[in-house]
C-alpha cells in the first residue's frame, strides 16, 4: 500500500491506497506554524490500525520550503557568481552574502577569462568570517561547460558544510534563473533535510520504517535521498498533486482542462491526451524566477469563499476572501451561499445562505434565488474566461522553426475535470456554460493526496554535443565525454536516454515503468568559411509526468465505487 | 528588479529549419548563438521585455509593395511569409501602443528586394520592412516614415521601393559601393524627380569603426531626422558592419551598435544581414535589445574585443567627416537639387539592369514616373528577365492626384498584351491589386 499526503494551506489530506482501491482517507486541519506536527498527525492517523509492513512508501507534498521562501524566512547563505561580459550580475543579487568574481565562458563553453582564484579565496574568507555554512556557485554558461563552477567549488569546499553548483539543477540556459535556483536550493537545504530526517526518525520510533518520497512541482516524485541534492524541487508541489489526481480520469485522446476549485482560489491546468502540460520556463516564486521545472498551472482568485463586489450592476467574484461563507457563519455573501441557495448542496445553514443572497439581491433589485443564480453563473464564467485566456497564452507561445509555425497546432480543451471542495456544485453550472462534457474527479476532496501517492518518478536531462570541439556534456550529471567527429544525432539521442534512465533510477524510479520521451532533438551544421566544421546537437529528454502502473485499477475501482 | 525603461517587444524567429543552401551564410545556424546568448542573459525575463509570436503576412500585404513575377508563391517560401510577418507583428504592437519599441529578430532578411521581384537577390526575396510600413500606413494611417538602414550593404531594394516617395525618408549607411555588393548607394543618389532628397546615401570607407559610425549618426542622421519629422522611425538593423563579419570590411563593435541604437531611438528595428554568427551576432543583438529597452549595455562586449586594434585612423576619420558634410549639403539643398533635376525633360525615365545574384537572373527595367507637383506620381515599369518573363507593372500611390491616377489606370488598361506576359496594377488609393494576362 502507498500513502499519499498533501499539506494544503488550510487542510492536510492523506490517503492509503491498496492494489484494489483506497483503504482509507483522512482530512485534518493544517497547523502552518507547526508543519512537522501536521505531517506526523496525518501519517499517524492514516496508518492507525494498519500493519506498517504493508506500507511500501509514503509520498509527501508539503508547503515547508514554499512557505519559507514566500515568507522570506530563509537562512543567510552565500553565493559566488561569475558572469563576465553582459548584464551586470549585481542585478541578480540574492542577499548580503553575494560575491562576484572574474571569470567568463562563451556560448559554446570556451573560456574567455579564467576564474580569478584570488577573488574566490577572498569571497570564501569573507563568507566564512560571517558564519556562512552553505554556499551556492553559479557561472554564466556553466551548462555548456561546468569547469568554472567546479573549480570554484573545489577551492572552497573545505571551508563550508555544503557547496552547490548551478549546473546541477538544470540544463537550461538562463544565468539569472540559475543564480536564483542555486540560491534557493542552497537556502532551503538545511531546513528541508532536518525536517524530513525528523519525520523519518519519528516514524521509525513508531515502528513505521517506510521510505519517504517527495512530490515535485512537475507532477513527479523523487526519493528523500535524491531530494537532499535538489531541495528546492519541493517547492510549489501542491497544484501538481491535484493535477496528478485528475490524470487517471482524463480522456486519453483529448485536451482536458483541470480545475481545482478551493475556498480562495481555483488552480487551472491542461492535460493533453492524459499528460499534463509543463510550464515552458521554470517556477516563479516570490521575487524569484527559477529553472525549477513544473506543470503549467495558473491560479485565479475565484473560489467558494470569495467575496462578491458589484461593478456596473454586475457581480465580480473575488479575489479576496473574508472568511467562510455566511452559511457557515462567515461575514460576507459568497458563491458557496449561492449554490446552497440554489439547492445544489445540502451542507451549511440554508437559511443563512438564503439571507446572504437576499441581502446581496437588494443591490440588484432581485430575489434571493435570482441573485444566487447570477452570482454562481458569474463565478463559473470568470473561471472559464480565465481558462480561455490561459489557453490563448499557451497557443501564443513563440516557436522557432518554420515547420512548427506553419503546422502549429492550437490546443482547445474539449473536456473539463473538476476537483476540490465544492467540485460537484461547480461542475453542474460549468456544464451549462461549457461546450463539452464536465466531470467531477472521483473522491474529489482527496484527489490531490491520491495524485501524490500515484505520481511517477520524473527526471529530465539535457545533452549538448559539439562535434567541432569533440565533446558531449550533460550538465548536472557530471557527464562530459570526448566524442568522435562523426557522432550523430541518433547516437546523441541514445546517449541522452541512457543517461536519463540512470538518473531516474537513482531518483527512485521503477525500471519497468519508465516512460521516456525525446522533447527536443535538433542538429545544426556548424559552417566556418565555406566548410562544415562540425555539428551542434541539442537533445532534451524526460520521463513524462504520469501515474505508476499497477495502481491504475485502483482508480477504476474508485470510479465505480462512487 | 530589472525593469525596461521602454517597454520593448521582441519577435524572435530564427527559422532553425530553413537555409538558402547548407553552407550559405543565410543558413539554419545563423541565429543559434544569438538565441543562446539572449536566453542565457535572461533578457526575456526582464520586466518590460516581451516576446511576441509572429503572424504570417498575407498576399495582400505583399502586393501592397511588390510586383512578384509570376506570383508571390513563386518567389516566396513559408519562411518569407513568417519573417515579413514578424516585422508586421512588431509594427502592429508598436502602432497599437502595446509596446513602445519593437525589434523583429527574424530571418530571412529583405532590404535588397526591390519593387519588382523575379527572384532572390542578396539573400532577399521580399522587402520585410516595406511590407510592414505599407501595412502600418494602411491600417493605422501613419504618414511620414524614416528608414535608417545600418546594414553594411547598401539597402538598394528599400531605396528602389521608396525612390519616388517624398513621405519616406530612406537613409542608408553602408560600406562604399566601389568595394562591396551591391555596388550602389552613392552620395549623389538622392531620389527621383518627385522625391529629391528623401533618399540619403552615406557610403563609408572600409575599416570605419565606432567613432565613424557614431559621428555619422549624431552629426548627419539625427539632424536630417530632426528636419524630416517622421511619425515613425524604422532601423534596418543589419549587423555585418561588425569587425568580425566574414563578408565585409568594417570595424564596428557590439558596444558601438548598442550606442547607435540608443542614439537613433528608432521605434522599430528589423534584423537584416550579419554573418559573424558566433563572434558578433550574440553580442550585437543582446546590445541592441538592451539599448532599445533603455537598459545598461555598457558591459556587453565580444570576447576578442580590443579597442586599441579597432581604433580608427585619423585620415579615415577626416574622410568620413567629408562624406558627412557632402550628405548634409545635399540635404539642405534638396529643393535646389530637385529644380536642377527637373530641367532635364527625361528625368522621369530610367533604364536599368538588375542582377539577382542569389538566383542568377538578369532583369532589364524601363521605368517611367509622372513628374508631378501635386503628388508622388504614377509609376510604370516595363520589366523583362532573362528567364523569359516580360511584365508591365503600374503603381498608383495612395496620395496620387487625379491626373496621375488617370494616367496609371490608362497605362494598365491600354497595356499592349501582345508584348507582356502579365500586367499588374497596384492601386494604393483603392488598396487593390489587379492582374491580367493575354
Ligand atoms: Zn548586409
Ligand atoms: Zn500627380
Amino acid at each position: 500500500m502507498i500513502i499519499g499526503l498533501d499539506v494544503g494551506g488550510t487542510h492536510t489530506d492523506a490517503v492509503l491506497l491498496g492494489k484494489s482501491g483506497p483503504v482509507k482517507q483522512v482530512k485534518i486541519p493544517t497547523d502552518s506554524s507547526d508543519l512537522f506536527r501536521t505531517v506526523l498527525a496525518g501519517l499517524e492517523s492514516i496508518t492507525e490500525g494498519i500493519d506498517p509492513r504493508r506500507v511500501r512508501r509514503a509520498v509527501l507534498s508539503t508547503t515547508l520550503t514554499t512557505n519559507m521562501i514566500i515568507q522570506d524566512k530563509v537562512p543567510p547563505v552565500g553565493m559566488i557568481v561569475a558572469g563576465g561580459p553582459g548584464l551586470d550580475p549585481e542585478l541578480f543579487r540574492t542577499g548580503d552574502h553575494y560575491h562576484i568574481v572574474a571569470g567568463a565562458l562563451d556560448h559554446r563553453g570556451r573560456e574567455i577569462t579564467p576564474v580569478d582564484r584570488g577573488q574566490v579565496r577572498e569571497a570564501a574568507r569573507s563568507l566564512a568570517r560571517r558564519g556562512i555554512t552553505q554556499v551556492g556557485v553559479a557561472t554564466k554558461f556553466s551548462v555548456r561547460n561546468p569547469e568554472h563552477e567546479l573549480a570554484i567549488a573545489e577551492m572552497i569546499r573545505d571551508r563550508f558544510e555544503n557547496v552547490f553548483c548551478g549546473h546541477q539543477f538544470s540544463g537550461h540556459l538562463n544565468f539569472p534563473r540559475r543564480i536564483a535556483t542555486t540560491y534557493l536550493n542552497t537556502a532551503v537545504y538545511s531546513v528541508h533535510k532536518d525536517f524530513f530526517e525528523a519525520v523519518r526518525k519519528s516514524l521509525a520510533a513508531k515502528g513505521l520504517n517506510v521510505p519517504i518520497r517527495i512530490l515535485k512541482p512537475d507532477g513527479g516524485n523523487m526519493s528523500f535521498e535524491a531530494s537532499i541534492g535538489h531541495p528546492a524541487q519541493t517547492i510549489l508541489s501542491g497544484p501538481s498533486a491535484s493535477v496528478m489526481g485528475a490524470v487517471a480520469f482524463a480522456p486519453k485522446d483529448a485536451v482536458c482542462l483541470v480545475l481545482d476549485i478551493g475556498g480562495t482560489t481555483t488552480d487551472m491546468a491542461i492535460l493533453i491526451d492524459g499528460v499534463p502540460l509543463l510550464a515552458p520556463r521554470g517556477i516563479r516564486i516570490g521575487p524569484y524566477k527559477t529553472l525549477i521545472r513544473s506543470l503549467l498551472t495558473e491560479s485565479i482568485g475565484v473560489g467558494g469563499d470569495s467575496v462578491i463586489r458589484i461593478r456596473d450592476g454586475k457581480p465580480i467574484i473575488g479575489p479576496r476572501r473574508a472568511g467562510t461563507a455566511m452559511a457557515f457563519g462567515g461575514p460576507e455573501p459568497t458563491p458557496t451561499d449561492a449554490f446552497i441557495t440554489l439547492g445544489l448542496s445540502k451542507e451549511g445553514d440554508a437559511k443563512k445562505a438564503r439571507r446572504a443572497m437576499a441581502q446581496l439581491g437588494r443591490k440588484f433589485g432581485l430575489e434571493a434565488d435570482d441573485t444566487a443564480d447570477i452570482v454562481f453563473t458569474a463565478a463559473c464564467r470568470q473561471i472559464l474566461d480565465s481558462a480561455a485566456a490561459m489557453v490563448d497564452r499557451i497557443n501564443s507561445k513563440p516557436v522557432y522553426t518554420v515547420h512548427e509555425l506553419w503546422e502549429g497546432q492550437q490546443i482547445r480543451p474539449a473536456h473539463i475535470l473538476v476537483l476540490g471542495g465544492p467540485a460537484p456544485c461547480f461542475a453542474k453550472k460549468l456544464e451549462e456554460l461549457f461546450d463539452g462534457p464536465v466531470s467531477v474527479v472521483p473522491r474529489w476532496q482527496v484527489a490531490n493526496a491520491i495524485g501524490c501517492a500515484l505520481a511517477r518518478t520524473t527526471s529530465e536531462l539535457t545533452l549538448f554535443v559539439d562535434t567541432a570541439l569533440g565533446v558531449a556534456t550533460a550538465p548536472g550529471e557530471h557527464f562530459t565525454r570526448d566524442i568522435a567527429h562523426d557522432f550523430t544525432k541518433q547516437q546523441a539521442i541514445e546517449l541522452a536516454l541512457e543517461l536519463l534512465r540512470e538518473k531516474a533510477l537513482r531518483r527512485g524510479a521503477n525500471p519497468d515503468h519508465l516512460e521516456m520521451e525525446v522533447v527536443e532533438a535538433s542538429q545544426f551544421n556548424m559552417v566556418r568559411g565555406f566548410t562544415t566544421t562540425g555539428k551542434n546537437i541539442r537533445i532534451k529528454v524526460q520521463v513524462k509526468p504520469g501515474l505508476i502502473h499497477g495502481y491504475d485499477p485502483v482508480s477504476e475501482t474508485m470510479t465505480n465505487d462512487l | 528588479m530589472l525593469k525596461a525603461k521602454h517597454k520593448t517587444g521582441l519577435v524572435f524567429f530564427p527559422a532553425f529549419d530553413w537555409a538558402i543552401s547548407p553552407t550559405h551564410p543565410e543558413r539554419e545556424e545563423r541565429l543559434l548563438y544569438t538565441q543562446d546568448q539572449v536566453f542565457e542573459e535572461g533578457i526575456l525575463d526582464i520586466d518590460g521585455v516581451i516576446e511576441i509570436k509572429p503572424d504570417l503576412v498575407t498576399i495582400r500585404d505583399v502586393q501592397r509593395v511588390h510586383f512578384c513575377v509570376p506570383d508571390p508563391w513563386a518567389v516566396m517560401t513559408e519562411s518569407h511569409f513568417i519573417s515579413a510577418g514578424g516585422a508586421k507583428t512588431i509594427g502592429m504592437a508598436v502602432a497599437e501602443g502595446k509596446v513602445e519599441k519593437g525589434f523583429a529578430l527574424v530571418r530571412p532578411p529583405g532590404h535588397h528586394a526591390c519593387r519588382v521581384v523575379h527572384g532572390a537577390r542578396g539573400f532577399c526575396n521580399v522587402n520585410i520592412e516595406a511590407i510592414m510600413i505599407e501595412y502600418l500606413r494602411r491600417a493605422y494611417g501613419i504618414d511620414k516614415v524614416a528608414i535608417v538602414d545600418t546594414d553594411c550593404h547598401h539597402g538598394d531594394g528599400s531605396q528602389d521601393i521608396y525612390w519616388h516617395d517624398p513621405d519616406t525618408l530612406f537613409i542608408s549607411i553602408h560600406q562604399d559601393g566601389r568595394t562591396l555588393y551591391p555596388g550602389t548607394g552613392f552620395v549623389n543618389d538622392m531620389g527621383g524627380p518627385n522625391a529629391v532628397g528623401t533618399t540619403v546615401n552615406i557610403p563609408l570607407p572600409p575599416h570605419t569603426g565606432d567613432e565613424g559610425f557614431l559621428h555619422v549618426i549624431k552629426d548627419v542622421v539625427l539632424p536630417i531626422l530632426e528636419d524630416f519629422q517622421p511619425d515613425l522611425v524604422v532601423n534596418s538593423a543589419g549587423q555585418d558592419n561588425h569587425y568580425s563579419d566574414p563578408i565585409t570590411n568594417m570595424n564596428f563593435s557590439a558596444r558601438g551598435y548598442a550606442e547607435l541604437t540608443a542614439m537613433l531611438r528608432a521605434d522599430i528595428a528589423v534584423l537584416e544581414g550579419g554573418y559573424s554568427i558566433e563572434g558578433a551576432l550574440p553580442y550585437v543583438n543582446a546590445g541592441i535589445i538592451l539599448a532599445m529597452a533603455g537598459l545598461d549595455y555598457s558591459n556587453v562586449r565580444e570576447p576578442d574585443y580590443d579597442p586599441q586594434k579597432m581604433r580608427q585612423d585619423q585620415n579615415l576619420s577626416a574622410r568620413i567627416r567629408e562624406i558627412g558634410s557632402l550628405v548634409l549639403e545635399n540635404w539642405r539643398n534638396r529643393r535646389l537639387n530637385s529644380a536642377h533635376m527637373r530641367i532635364n525633360k527625361d528625368c522621369g525615365r530610367r533604364r536599368r539592369r538588375i542582377f539577382y545574384d542569389t538566383d542568377n537572373i538578369f532583369e532589364t527595367q524601363e521605368e517611367t514616373i509622372i513628374v508631378c507637383d501635386n503628388c508622388p506620381g504614377a509609376l510604370r515599369i516595363d520589366s523583362s528577365s532573362d528567364a523569359g518573363n516580360r511584365i508591365l507593372a503600374v503603381h498608383i500611390p495612395a496620395k496620387a492626384c487625379d491626373n496621375c491616377r488617370r494616367q496609371g489606370l490608362q497605362w494598365y488598361e491600354q497595356a499592349d498584351m501582345e508584348r507582356f506576359g502579365q500586367a499588374f496594377l497596384q492601386d494604393r488609393q483603392a488598396d487593390e491589386f489587379k492582374e491580367k494576362r493575354p
